[in-house]
């Protein structure tokens, strides 16, 4: 399909600052966490605090980063692929192809596979994916 | 360890449970207290913050849709129209056209007026695109016409959108604000239901709108067309024994017509000979309610403006003949949208309870006129 040509490949791609920066406060998060191990014997009470603030740290910085993808994420519309239809009055051949642009319907097609006669669009649209339709018990 | 102690401030002494020392626990009090006061004379202004945050986030939504909208329709008229110079400059002018609706104040001709002013803005529109893209042909220029029609829906809900949260920044007043923030998920619904027909009309597919052109294109689809007006088609053809004048707007390029004018021509060249009128059209679904299920009942099922409403109404009511609908039902984003499968499945159901509507409603040798309605983008005859 050419319109997929416009679209992304469907990878969200982070800011490098952004990941920089989330980089940044895990690294100083995984230093608060091995610190805290290493003092756990000899001060156990600021080990505590530093495990504790480090982990802390730590899920927030990985709920900021999923946050951000997220909100990237939603900036994107996904497009379902469209198909076209294509049949042969002769035959009954049936196919299936991507929609290619100046495709419409009742539209004289290219030569059946099987008889060489031409054949006609009959349908063109977009399949939604059974897990992205809305479920409801109502 | 010393500048851990020190950053703790406590000079090499370890505190065995800061928050249950009373040496601290008033400081916490301290803080629960101005936490509380605060949020009882700024919880106001933090609400506000939180929603002009919202609105923001939105925003920056619809500034990505316009943007890549306006790369795209640029993109599709640089590829069809092949022009001269470059277009930017003079797309950019056309996003910003308006039209100013008619003077009510007075009903009593306000329909004629309203046309009046649709049909001058239709011509503008068709001489911009032939301006902006000379080598596209009359499929084409439907369609980046409608391109451009999407891209400037996009941009103008940018701007409302824009203009109330600038607003409500200005002023900061909470009514401002709110009424924006309470509508923006159905605003944001139709802001992707836009960008999504805006690739379609640039590739040309069919979309859920067109439900009822395509009822209309299988019937008539292999018998003799002729023109009608304005920019429909009709064909004759013999359905359950009794004639059938089947209508739609002239497709594959992405066009209404105006099916109030073709209807009026049939009834009037049958000399109001009538038996029935049957319109089908895509119609508003309610959530709860799937895609593609088909219903009927009467009245003329038509949108827009409610021109060519007004005219069937007329043409009907002139020699009393019955309007039934067949209604195909579809939410906004699937309308306007490339069509979903389970729309085009539908199509097959519509003819299906159109042939028995004309088998209990008509009796044979009748005539009966079958306006399929909508955008008939990627759909011939």
């Amino acid at each position: 399909m050419e319109g997929t040509k416009a679209q992304s490949n469907g990878k969200v791609r982070i800011p490098m600052f952004v990941l920089l920066v989330m980089l940044i406060i895990l690294a100083f998060c995984l230093t608060a966490i091995i610190l805290a191990i290493n003092m756990f014997e000899s001060n156990p009470t600021i080990a505590g605090y530093l495990l504790l603030g480090g982990v802390l740290a730590l899920a927030a910085a990985t709920y900021a980063l999923m946050q951000v993808r997220r909100r990237i994420a939603s900036l994107r519309i996904e497009a379902p692929p469209v198909t076209t239809t294509i049949e042969c009055k002769k035959c009954g051949f049936k196919s299936v192809r991507p929609f290619q642009r100046g495709d419409y319907v009742f539209k004289e097609a290219e030569k059946c596979e099987k008889c060489s006669n031409p054949m006609t669009v009959t349908a063109i649209f977009k399949e939604i994916k059974e897990k992205d339709k809305e479920h409801h018990s109502f | 360890m010393d500048i851990i102690a020190l950053m703790f401030n406590l000079d090499g002494k370890v505190a065995q449970n800061p928050f249950m020392d009373n040496q601290y626990g008033w400081i916490l009090n301290l803080v629960f207290y101005a936490i509380f006061f605060a949020f009882i004379f700024y919880g106001q202004k933090l609400q506000m913050w939180v929603m002009l945050r919202d609105v923001e986030t939105s925003l920056y939504k619809l500034k990505h849709l316009k943007e890549e909208g306006r790369k795209v329709t640029i993109e599709t008229i640089k590829e069809i129209g092949k022009p001269q110079t470059d277009p930017t400059s003079r797309i950019d002018r056309f996003l910003e056209y308006f039209t100013i609706a008619p003077q009510n104040l007075d009903p009593a001709g306000v329909v004629w007026k309203l046309e009046h002013i649709l049909d001058v803005r239709d011509t503008r529109f068709k001489d911009e695109v032939k301006l902006m893209a000379p080598s596209a042909d009359e499929t084409q220029a439907n369609n980046l016409e409608n391109t451009l029609e999407a891209e400037m829906a996009l941009n103008y809900i940018y701007k409302v959108i824009r203009h109330f949260y600038l607003l409500g920044k200005k002023t900061f007043s909470l009514y401002v604000i709110m009424q924006i923030q309470m509508i923006l998920p159905l605003v944001m619904r139709e802001a992707e239901a836009y960008a999504s027909a805006l690739k379609a009309f640039a590739f040309g597919q069919p979309i859920g709108d067109g439900a009822g052109s395509l009822v209309a294109a299988k019937l008539m689809h292999g018998q003799e067309t002729r023109k009608l007006p304005k920019d429909c088609v009709g064909a004759t053809i013999q359905l359950e024994g009794r004639t059938a004048f089947v209508l739609k707007a002239e497709g594959p390029g992405g066009n209404v017509g105006k099916p109030g004018d073709a209807i009026k021509t049939v009834i009037d060249e049958n000399e109001g000979k009538i038996a029935m009128v049957v319109m089908i059209d895509a119609a508003m679904k309610l959530e709860g309610e799937e895609v593609g299920e088909v219903a009927e009942g009467v009245g003329a099922a038509i949108g827009g403006p409610g021109v060519d409403q007004f005219k069937i109404e007329e043409s009907i009511v002139k020699y009393h003949i019955p309007v039934h609908a067949v209604i195909i039902k579809e939410d906004i984003g699937d309308a306007v949208s490339p069509m979903r499968k389970e729309v085009s499945d539908a199509v097959d159901k519509a003819i299906e309870r159109t042939r028995q509507l004309i088998l209990e409603r008509t009796k044979e040798g009748d005539k009966v006129i079958i306006a399929g309605i909508g955008n008939t983008i990627g759909i011939g005859q």
